[in-house]
């Protein structure tokens, strides 16, 4: 009786060393496998608005993802009540306009390439002025809004700072915080 | 401490110190096999000798991969495929087999289903099995990443991005998976590591789970008779062979296993030498570029009709129908409420439920396949209504049949 307390001692006590080392070395575990500080430091990126040309989309980079830039021109704005939302059967035009970045006269929309279903990159037509999503069949509008499902909600905009004619990706502003605010875009 | 004697041959003092005469006759020649089975029995062989190969060839692919995304693609695509002697044979040799596993597993998984294999005591084989498939699945995931062509980063991309869970948005928890915002260094290098030691380790750990738990129900028969091994084995041990309804595991059962594999084999080889393309998808022969999706993105034939259950749907009622089609197969002993474990074609309805799934997947398989537009997208959708539907049904039509 005596000794096998004195085992069901034991017993815990080791139970207790091993579960601190246990939980200590899950801890360990989970942080070698965090982004690397070098990963998550490179992450500026300038883009000069002055050279983007209107209905072209551009490709740029930013923290490896690609970054659409489309110049609005005066007739893709002036169509925007035209396009209605598959998801919610209403004008889509509304929220477009909180999508737009202006710098100087012009509109431009700049928002990360990936769609928000499951990643792939949907490409532009100019003639029809949407984004198509060939691995699901989702559509986007001119300004990234979904006009087809699968995708949960329109192409997320990143932290951007307007300066002069140039915006710096990655770095917030108060355009950009209202854009959280009224729901536009998800944090990216 | 225990008594030796001098030796009188090698195998004597083997056996004095480590058993291996009895360890013969409980893994070999005393481990009893029923006799009425049929080639599909050989199924488990085949897989355990397809395992064998990837592993061989695996280790010679392994001396000149480079897991670098500036490296990896040439060191496949040229190092290995160009100036390693037979290099190119081990890469075949590791593709063919990475796909054809798979198409044993199906088979093998759906002798199971037809035989009621998974009853009875039997339970701990099936899910042990399942185990086996989820390990094989993410051990072709990992593969698939390691040449980093397009279709790798792609596949990568968009398979770590289920991880957000949809509507949950935990992207926080992709970016952890991969190690940077986007598929990248860090990411190639885990999942290299993830595919040529971590699930390695698992799946042998787990074959010896899936071998250890047919040691006490037995292999299952074609009529799914509760044999009594221990009076059968006697009869057989006391010389009446004919009247005994089990044999040896080895060499008796052993012998017409190898017949199959070796049918098998020559199947194999002719893929190898003759057909490797199909294990090899044009698309990954770009090298990976993160700024440029290929216009159809689609997994190794294996997984389109997962695939396919995610892919008609809204992300997030998606994500749910394929998060359910991943775990229901490990239900399977317990959502089948009869207890007759006897071939499918006895079994009422439950005959007519195989066949439909069987079909219902092969359905899915196609869809997956072709381009999410027009009549496949709408073929695509009943189908994953289909699966879901067959399943909800089984255990009431499985409650209802009549004891055989």
């Amino acid at each position: 009786m005596k000794n096998s307390s004195r085992r069901g001692f034991m017993g815990k006590a080791f139970g207790a060393v091993a579960g601190v080392g246990a939980v200590a070395s899950l801890y360990a575990m989970k942080r070698s496998w965090d982004p690397l500080p070098s990963v998550k430091a490179a992450g500026f990126t300038t883009l000069d608005m002055s050279a983007y040309k209107e209905n072209e989309l551009v490709v740029e980079k930013w923290r490896g993802k690609p970054i659409f830039v489309l110049k609005q021109s005066k007739e893709m704005l002036a169509t925007e009540d035209k396009n209605m939302s598959q998801l919610t059967g209403k004008s889509t035009a509304e929220m477009d306009k909180k999508r737009l970045i202006k710098v100087g006269d012009d509109y431009f929309l700049v928002c990360v390439g990936l769609c928000t279903h499951l990643g792939c990159i949907p490409g532009y037509r100019p003639e029809t002025k949407d984004f198509l999503c060939a691995c699901h069949g989702g559509m986007y509008d001119d300004t990234a809004m979904v006009i087809k499902s699968p995708p949960p909600r329109g192409l997320d905009i990143p932290p951007f700072k307007v300066d002069g004619m140039k915006i710096v990706l990655g770095e917030t502003s108060p355009e950009y915080e209202k854009m959280l605010a009224d729901g536009v875009t998800l944090k990216v | 401490m225990a008594h030796f004697t001098k030796a009188t041959s090698l195998h004597d003092w083997l056996n004095q110190r480590l058993g291996i005469d009895t360890v013969r006759r409980v893994m070999a020649t005393e481990y009893w096999i029923p006799k009425n089975i049929n080639f599909l029995w050989a199924m488990g062989m085949v897989l355990a000798i397809t395992f064998g190969l990837l592993l061989i060839s695996g280790i010679f692919l392994l001396m000149y991969y480079q897991p670098n995304i500036h490296l990896a693609f040439d060191s496949v695509n040229y190092t290995i495929m160009q100036e390693v002697g037979y290099g190119w044979l081990w890469r075949h040799v590791h593709g063919v087999a990475a796909s054809v596993v798979f198409l044993v597993i199906y088979i093998h998984m759906f002798t199971g289903i037809y035989y009621g294999s998974y009853k009875k005591g039997r339970e701990m084989i099936w899910i042990s099995g399942m185990l086996l498939f989820v390990a094989f699945s993410a051990e072709a995931f990992s593969g698939y990443m390691l040449p980093w062509g397009q279709m790798s980063y792609w596949a990568g991309m968009v398979i770590t991005n289920l991880f957000s869970m949809g509507g949950l948005h935990m992207d926080g928890l992709v970016e952890w998976i991969r190690g940077d915002y986007v598929p990248a260094q860090a990411f190639l290098n885990r999942f290299f590591m993830l595919h040529v030691l971590l699930i390695p380790l698992v799946i042998l750990g787990l074959i010896g789970l899936h071998f250890g738990a047919l040691r006490i129900p037995h292999v299952n028969n074609q009529d799914g008779e509760e044999i009594d091994f221990e009076a059968e084995s006697k009869k057989y041990l006391a010389g009446d062979k004919a009247n005994s309804k089990v044999i040896r595991f080895m060499n008796d059962f052993m012998s017409k296993d190898m017949m199959v594999v070796g049918i098998y084999l020559i199947f194999f080889f002719y893929l190898v030498f003759y057909h490797y393309d199909f294990a090899m998808d044009p698309v990954n022969f770009d090298p990976a570029n993160g700024l440029k999706t290929p216009t159809h993105i689609y997994p190794e034939w294996y997984f389109l009709w997962s695939y396919e259950i995610l892919r008609p749907f809204s992300t997030n009622v998606g994500l749910i129908a394929f998060a359910f089609a991943q775990v229901i197969f490990f239900l399977l002993p317990f959502l089948d409420r009869s207890p007759n474990a006897v071939p499918a074609s006895r079994r009422g309805l439950f005959k007519y439920w195989f066949w439909a799934m069987l079909i219902d997947m092969i359905i899915l398989t196609a869809m997956g396949k072709v381009p999410p537009e027009g009549v496949f997208s709408t073929i695509g959708f009943y189908a994953a209504l289909t699966f879901i539907g067959l399943w909800i049904a089984l255990p009431f039509i499985t409650k209802f049949e009549k004891k055989v």
